[in-house]
């Protein structure tokens, strides 16, 4: 980072559709329900607003070229400046850098962002859309298909620290549990980790219940500069730092069991934010958990566990709803479900909820000040980062 | 429908050429000092020209693998794949590529874990020569090189 932004950006109102795995409703249907909750909720009318900034991933769930411009309508993007934040699974989370960007640079003072996700018109099955990320010559021909990857990684990672998939499999239990009390999960429940290990294995370690579903829906948010968000919001809360990092494509070269990638998306983030001892000043989590390994894996990319210990915080209590660190208190993707780009802001949209004191059922104790959200994507080599506090 | 034809480009291409003689063939940078495959034309993260291209031998180890029960549209599979991450012998440690693990047992996870684990030697497999055609699948899979311990 060269410098240090000078103008402060702030979020002042997030809305939701519910997710599920399929909605009768189109993506610009979705995406009209919760930008127009957004703006509600901040007080703002389209015509107000600037910019948007629209993230959805594969064009291939839709059969759509260029479906950002296609979904344009239901964004409130008409006749604005408008454009797609796109980094596979990464996107959601890269919506609101990129909305940062627009505001933080003084072009635009109040801009919408919108994330929306429509698996289920794929067929026969969605997992068909990322077929295309491997390799044309060295990997398509061996057949692979996308749970190969994160597999593989997830072995990766137990195998390097003498992890049991019992420790990766008490994610699922914790998400799904915690989404229990979010209005629009997709897969709530109350599970055990025998279980989640009795679920059917589709790609060993990988079982059924370890991975997150096919999902529709959409989420927004409001971001305004400094001086509008304190004209139109009590409670605005503020966008401390956001962070980005890209690794190689040749992913079979990286060490899979640490994602650096997200450490040095967290690293910026840190800066920005002047944050030294991130584990004492985060005070809830969001981390991406698209596979319940997932989580613990980006906790330890994100300084928040040491490396090959999550497993160990995770089972002391330390990452429940009332532990020290609070991580996916919205359930996650595990467990509220995972329309891939709404997904990753469905996080901010928790952590703005958590940061006013406004996430009812699934509020973490003590008022937490500070919060991080974090996403993850492509061939597994994205990292984005923001964080959010009250002040 | 559309078709593509994709070319291989200038390092891929002698790669594919390297199979069908037999040979896994792999690319030095000396800035950072990386031996990596598959192979590449510049180093990206030196930004520049590769300096050697060197021959690997055809042994490595398993970093990581995977069996897998379904096909991409999630119909079950009886007989699983067992995708892996194969660090090749004088590659960088932490530098392997994707390939399959074959000629193993059974078809249970536990008979499966049973005959491998991460760290072990693996030897290429490959087609026929009269049968090869340049392509990954020159190689039908790696399996695990017994009575060797490293």
């Amino acid at each position: 980072m060269k410098r240090k932004p000078q103008r402060r950006v702030a979020v002042i109102g997030a809305g939701m559709s519910l997710f599920m795995r399929r909605a009768l409703e189109t993506g610009k249907e979705l995406s009209y329900y919760a930008a127009s909750q957004a703006l509600e909720t901040a007080g703002v009318r389209l015509k107000e607003i600037q910019a948007v900034v629209m993230a959805t991933a594969p064009d291939a769930f839709d059969g759509v070229h260029m479906k950002g411009e296609w979904l344009l309508d239901g964004a409130g993007g008409v006749r604005k400046p408008y454009l797609r934040a796109y980094v596979g699974g990464g996107s959601g989370v890269f919506s609101i850098i990129s909305g940062w960007t627009l505001v933080a640079s003084g072009l635009f003072d109040l801009v919408l962002v919108v994330a929306e996700e429509k698996m289920s018109s794929c067929q026969p099955h969605p997992q068909g859309a990322f077929l295309t990320i491997f390799d044309h010559t060295i990997e398509r021909p061996l057949g692979p298909n996308l749970l190969w990857i994160f597999s593989l990684e997830q072995h990766r990672y137990m195998a390097t620290y003498g992890i049991r998939n019992e420790d990766i499999a008490l994610v699922s239990v914790k998400n799904k549990r915690n989404a229990l009390d979010h209005p629009v999960a997709q897969v709530a429940a109350s599970l055990t980790v025998k279980d989640v290990l009795a679920s059917e294995v589709v790609a060993w370690p990988v079982h059924r219940l370890m991975v997150s579903p096919i999902s529709d829906g959409a989420a927004a948010i409001v971001l305004a500069s400094e001086d509008v968000a304190r004209r139109l919001s009590d409670k605005p809360i503020w966008v401390q730092g956001v962070g980005w990092s890209l690794d190689t494509s040749y992913w079979g070269n990286r060490d899979l069991a640490y994602p650096r990638y997200v450490e040095r998306a967290a690293r910026m983030a840190y800066e920005m934010a002047g944050i030294s001892e991130p584990r004492r000043q985060i005070h809830v989590a969001e981390p991406y958990d698209p596979f319940a390994y997932k989580e613990l894996h980006h906790l330890e990319g994100l300084q928040l566990s040491d490396k090959g210990k999550a497993p160990e915080d995770l089972a002391r209590g330390r990452f429940e709803r009332t532990g020290e660190l609070p991580t996916c208190p919205s359930g996650g993707l595990m467990g509220v479900g995972n329309p891939i780009a709404a997904a990753g802001l469905m996080k901010l949209c928790e952590l703005f909820w958590q940061l006013r004191g406004e996430a009812g059922a699934r509020q973490v104790p003590g008022n937490p000040e500070r919060g991080l959200a974090q996403a993850w994507g492509d061939l597994m080599q994205v990292g984005t980062v923001a964080i959010l506090g009250v002040n | 429908m559309l078709e593509y034809g994709w070319d291989a480009g200038v390092a891929i291409s002698r790669f594919l050429d390297g199979l069908k003689a037999g040979k896994i063939l792999g690319v030095r940078c000396n800035v950072c000092g990386r031996t990596v495959t598959p192979p590449r034309a510049f180093c990206e993260l030196d930004f520049k020209p590769i300096d050697a291209w060197v021959e690997l031998p055809d042994t490595g180890t398993i970093n990581t693998y995977s069996i897998c029960y379904i096909t991409w549209d999630m119909k079950p599979l009886r007989k699983p794949q067992i995708p892996a991450v194969i660090e090749i012998d004088g590659t960088t440690p932490r530098a392997g590529f994707l390939h399959l693990i074959g000629g193993v047992k059974g078809s249970s996870v536990e008979s499966i874990r049973k005959q491998l684990r991460v760290g072990m030697p693996v030897r290429a497999v490959w087609r026929k020569p009269d049968q090869r055609e340049g392509a990954i699948t020159d190689i039908l899979h790696f399996e695990p090189v017994r009575g060797r311990r490293r």
